[in-house]
């Protein structure tokens, strides 16, 4: 049976400075209490992945967390700069942050390899683009079969990976659905994996476009109701534009940073 | 002159979605990225093509959203998709696997090649400006059956020289490149010729606007004036985002 954890608790056990770290979810259903729980656990010179680094990285970048970004699009969608990334990459502020940049193809790809237990993922596209000589994890290669010349990028193993889904049952199986993003590969390419969901339920009721993810495949539940907000959850809650329009001013100046993370996230333990 | 019959007021953003618009067709499989792609699009299924099948690389295919997604992860695509795919697959059976028609660039930067960047301004390791970044770009400039590239028009954006290339054009040179100013496609070489002007927009400004000497197409044309109808539809489904 399952006996869900407490975040903090999930947080503590599981993530150790230093580490790499994978919070997922393509738009759709980010895990920003968990993120949030980082931030307040002071957890330091992570690496991060997520291929779109979306408001959540901005956050622990510009608090200091990461030392190094592994993504693929690094924009606050439809809106426009990440500015604590940004401010990172060009000025080294708060800390200098070492990049490792894919196409989302490759760092899809990059992910399943992982769940697969590869040492890569194969697919056409990087080849011409100056994305290959700034990462040495794509390498060109032959197709032992016909020739033609691919692209390789070597598997994403990341130490945690946190997901946030709709439901748990009380034996810890995770059901998510609508966008699934890269999920099940985070979870399955991972040491160890932690979802924060929004109802523990008596029996999963998957609806079409579901995602299972085991219970044993999944080293922590946690019951954090609204805990991708501003992002969303299908099903319990809607994207909320507004915020997303807003960081914009929020994340623009240091100081303003600063102080909507003091009193949003550091001195506050629910859903920012 | 007015880039329009009515004379009313059109933003250079409405003048290169209406025109982006107009390139789609019914029945084409179209992937849509935020911006003014996103826009182009919903605005063409309103229009002549209705029944142009919109795809997301977030994992939605066939969305039909009732109101203008902000990102293209909104619960509206997903809710209205007639598939959800994951990222992986969306990636490698639907975009690697060529089964898009038409797929929608920007870019901070392009050259006369229509080879893209949207990495960084400046060095790489030193950038002036730090961009987004890559996304979906790169395969869908490599996977899709042609591209769309919508940009505005100015010299610090039409560069004789990328500072990152993010994206190759399109191989087998199905691009057409919509600006504020015209719209310009790869001649037998691959080097981008200006095919057409927008209303009431003269060569030389384009010219001005570009940072290398242009080559104009053997007939040069004229877009069409922007219609009230297309510009109404446009300023509603716009309306349609901010009501969210």
């Amino acid at each position: 049976m399952l006996s869900a954890v407490e975040l903090r608790e999930a947080i503590a056990e599981h993530v150790r400075d230093g580490m790499t770290i994978a919070l997922e979810g393509f738009t759709h259903l980010i895990p920003f209490a968990a993120g949030h729980e980082l931030i307040r656990q002071g957890r330091r010179e992570l690496t991060l992945v997520r291929m779109t680094p979306d408001l959540i990285y901005d956050q622990l970048i510009g608090m200091g967390c990461a030392r190094k970004l592994i993504f693929s699009y690094g924009g606050n969608p439809g809106v426009g700069s990440l500015h604590r990334f940004r401010d990172a990459v060009e000025h080294g502020w708060p800390a200098p942050l070492e990049i490792v940049e894919h196409s989302h193809a490759g760092l899809a790809n990059a992910y399943a390899a992982g769940a697969a237990n590869l040492p890569f993922g194969v697919l056409r596209g990087y080849a011409g683009t100056d994305l290959v000589e700034h990462n040495d994890q794509v390498a060109s290669i032959d197709c032992p079969f016909t020739g033609e010349q691919l692209s390789a990028v070597r598997a994403v193993r990341p130490d945690v990976s946190v997901i946030h889904a709709q439901q748990a049952d009380r034996h810890g199986n995770v059901l998510l659905w609508g966008l699934a993003g890269v999920q099940k590969e985070a979870v399955l390419a991972a040491g160890a994996a932690i979802a924060t969901v929004e109802e523990i339920v008596d029996e999963l009721e998957p609806p079409p476009h579901s995602v299972i993810l085991p219970a044993w495949t999944i080293a922590a539940v946690c019951h954090v109701p609204g805990g991708a907000h501003p992002s969303y959850a299908a099903g319990y809650s809607t994207r909320d534009n507004d915020f997303y329009s807003a960081w914009d001013e929020i994340s623009r100046d240091r100081d303003r940073f600063g102080d909507w993370m003091r009193e949003h996230v550091l001195e506050h333990e629910v859903p920012a | 002159m007015s880039a329009t019959e009515a004379a009313v007021e059109i933003s250079p953003e409405e003048l290169m979605t209406i025109n982006a618009a107009r390139e789609l067709r019914d029945g084409q499989v179209c992937l849509v990225g935020v911006g003014p792609p996103n826009a182009a699009a919903n605005l063409a299924r309103r229009l002549q093509a209705p029944g142009c099948v919109l795809v997301y690389e977030s994992g939605a295919i066939g969305a039909q959203p009732v109101r203008l997604p902000l990102s293209i992860g909104d619960d509206d695509l997903a809710a209205t998709a007639l598939e959800l795919v994951s990222v992986v697959e969306m990636f490698n059976f639907w975009i690697g696997g060529g089964r898009i028609d038409v797929g929608f660039l920007g870019a901070a930067q392009i050259d006369r090649h229509a080879n893209l960047n949207t990495t960084t301004i400046g060095s790489y390791e030193q950038p002036k400006v730090r961009l987004p970044g890559a996304g979906g770009a790169p395969e869908i400039a490599a996977c899709a059956k042609s591209v769309i590239v919508i940009v505005r028009h100015s010299p610090r954006t039409f560069v004789e020289r990328l500072d990152f290339v993010t994206s190759l054009s399109h191989k087998r040179g199905h691009t057409v490149v919509i600006t504020d100013l015209g719209m310009l496609r790869p001649g037998d070489d691959g080097e981008l010729e200006l095919v057409a002007l927008h209303p009431g927009v003269a060569f030389d400004q384009v010219q001005e606007a570009t940072g290398w000497e242009l080559r104009v197409g053997a007939d040069l044309s004229q877009t069409p004036p922007v219609t009230q109808r297309e510009l109404d539809e446009l300023r509603e489904l716009r309306a349609s985002a901010r009501r969210g």
